[in-house]
């Protein structure tokens, strides 16, 4: 959306507010210029001020805000057309010598000071002015709150929260997450299920807003979203099933860092901003756009606590391993998200091992269990390997892939086994599968990604949910900016 | 400060909606059929295990009053039918019966 700037008057325009020493010292300077060029002078706080000058009132802010001022007392060249040609701000005489070809002006002032920050870029005026000049045009239906509702209670009697209070979608917020992305507000993002609805850029930065996001947060979020509303997720599917699979949201690249994700310690847990506002949008956007809501398409069982929020990037700097983007197909340096259907993280301890094969059967045994010992072929896993045990096969030179097909070795496992009646549980595969040897995972059904704390000898195991085409497979994005 | 919601003069503070806004299309039911009795009824399985055996039963039963049957099947019951599914369906047949089985 590109604002309408008011034309400038041609010739040179300066921008002032007398809450400024460095403008107040200007004044004679300025004085002295209108002698000399055509000088309009805009005035943000004192219409009066600087005497004599004949200032243009923008108290409004309008005018610097269109022309981006961000320090007073900036003076502009402007040609015959109105369109800015140069600028220079603060005080420093040789600039303005040359900007104006003026020589000697402000003869008794001192060579140079910084000016002061303009009006138009306070913070707290700042998001006002962006919702009455930017220009764009939020198109949600606006929802009045009577004076006697309280408005977190509003928010949720009319059903827009996962269960926990959320911050009011207004006006002035939204507009300020929408700084977060140079996409436009009105661009669909995806088409939502179950409802099958457009999703704009302006529904996910609501959302976004409510799940307490940061700006900066905000691409993450429309990759994310984008990843999930896919046909290979199946979104729909993940939410219409009884199992307990959500959306897990992997980040990976120098986005990570720099939005303050946390991949180290309590990378599942609690206590950082980005990681849970992050996975909070994407679940917000799914239930408030998509129209997924617990009850009603979402059928699951027992659901699991990261439905919540289930968000967080990858440990790259300190992993013996390329991360899992590339493994993916992304680029090294790429900022990507991968959306996996997942369960609730479960501990693989194993303290003991310091040998790669010795710790491989200890993650193989674990992995057996993935959702029943003798589930086989129907779900994929991602596994987080620690730091610590990641040691354990650098130490080792072991690559990722030879772990992968370490494990697929390892999880061979006899259809005897597997059969129903084996063991005396009544669970399981029919008798044809006696006899064969059957893989516990489909042959990409592994992901590996390397996080969590620097101390505990520990992995974890994440379940997926109907592994493949007719379930939910992996899907990796690259995040725009 | 503001406390976060704008107060503006008429004092009433506004959100944006964060939904789809979209109120579900009210149609209108077919009516439903008094007799099954020269019928086409479709028999829809979702691809769950066993839907095949309550769905064969269900033939058998609809048969016997004197409609016609004919039979279909979800690639996945983890999607949604597909639209060409769907629209088959509702050409060739005047009542469906969907079977979720496990």
């Amino acid at each position: 959306m590109t604002p309408i700037a008011p034309p400038l008057p041609a010739g040179f325009v300066a921008f002032v507010k007398r809450d400024c020493p460095t403008c107040e010292l200007v004044a004679p300077a300025l004085a002295q210029l209108r002698g000399e060029v055509d000088l309009t002078v805009y005035t943000q706080d004192d219409v009066t001020f600087p005497e004599g000058l004949e200032p243009v009132d923008d108290t409004s802010l309008e005018v610097s805000w269109h022309c981006e001022i961000e320090v007073v007392p900036t003076l502009v060249r402007v040609g015959n057309d109105g369109v800015e040609q140069a600028r220079v701000v603060g005080w420093h005489r040789p600039e303005w010598e040359e900007l104006t070809g003026v020589v000697g002006i402000g003869g008794e002032l001192p060579e140079s000071r910084p000016g002061c920050g303009s009006l138009s870029v306070d913070p707290d005026i700042a998001p006002d002015l962006l919702v009455r000049f930017s220009g764009a045009k939020l198109r949600s239906r606006r929802v009045e709150i009577a004076s006697f509702e309280d408005e977190m209670e509003a928010l949720f009697d009319r059903g827009w929260t996962d269960g926990l209070p959320v911050i009011p979608p207004t006006e002035r917020r939204v507009h300020a997450m929408l700084e977060g992305t140079t996409r436009s507000s009105d661009e669909i993002v995806a088409v939502a299920p179950p409802d099958l609805v457009e999703c704009t850029v302006e529904k996910v930065a609501i959302n976004a807003v409510m799940a307490g996001c940061r700006p900066e947060y905000l691409p993450v979020v429309i990759a994310a979203v984008e990843a999930l509303c896919t046909d290979e997720f199946n979104i729909h599917g993940v939410l219409a099933t009884t199992m307990p699979a959500g959306p897990v949201v992997i980040v990976n690249g120098p986005i990570r860092r720099a939005i303050g994700m946390n991949s180290d310690i309590n990378v599942f847990g609690q206590g950082n901003r980005a990681n849970l506002s992050i996975g909070r949008a994407v679940q917000l956007v799914i239930r408030n756009v998509g129209g997924g809501r617990p009850g009603a398409v979402d059928r699951a069982t027992f659901g699991n606590p990261g439905k919540l929020s289930f968000c967080f990037p990858e440990d790259e700097e300190g992993s013996p391993w390329q991360p899992l983007s590339v493994d993916r197909g992304a680029v090294a340096g790429q900022n990507t998200v991968t959306v996996f259907a997942g369960e609730g993280p479960r501990n693989i301890v194993d303290q003991l091992s310091r040998d790669p094969e010795s710790l491989a059967k200890s993650f193989a045994v674990n992995l057996r269990t993935l959702h029943h010992p003798k589930a086989v072929m129907a779900f994929d896993c991602l596994l987080a390997v620690s730091p610590e045990h990641a040691r354990v096969f650098r130490e080792a030179s072991w690559s990722k892939e030879q772990l992968v097909e370490r494990l697929h070795e390892l999880l061979l496992i006899p259809g005897e086994e597997l059969v129903r009646g084996a063991g005396g549980i009544l669970e399981g595969l029919p008798e044809g599968v006696a006899g064969k040897m059957i893989p516990k995972f489909r042959p990409d059904g592994l992901l590996i990604v390397h996080c969590g704390g620097g101390a505990g000898l520990f992995s974890a195991m994440i379940g997926g949910w109907a592994a493949g085409a007719i379930g939910s497979q992996p899907v990796t994005r690259e995040i725009q900016s | 400060m503001t406390t976060g919601i704008e107060n503006q003069s008429s004092g009433v503070r506004v959100v944006l909606d964060p939904t789809s806004e979209r109120r579900p299309a009210k149609r209108e039911r077919v009516p439903r059929p008094t007799t099954l009795d020269g019928l086409t009824v479709g028999l829809l399985d979702i691809s769950k295990a066993r839907g095949d055996v309550f769905l064969d039963r269900l033939e058998e039963k609809i048969l016997g009053a004197g409609a016609h049957v004919k039979r279909f099947r979800k690639p996945t019951f983890t999607k949604p039918a597909p639209v060409d599914l769907r629209q088959e369906i509702a050409t060739q047949c005047d009542a469906v019966v969907e079977a979720l089985a496990d």
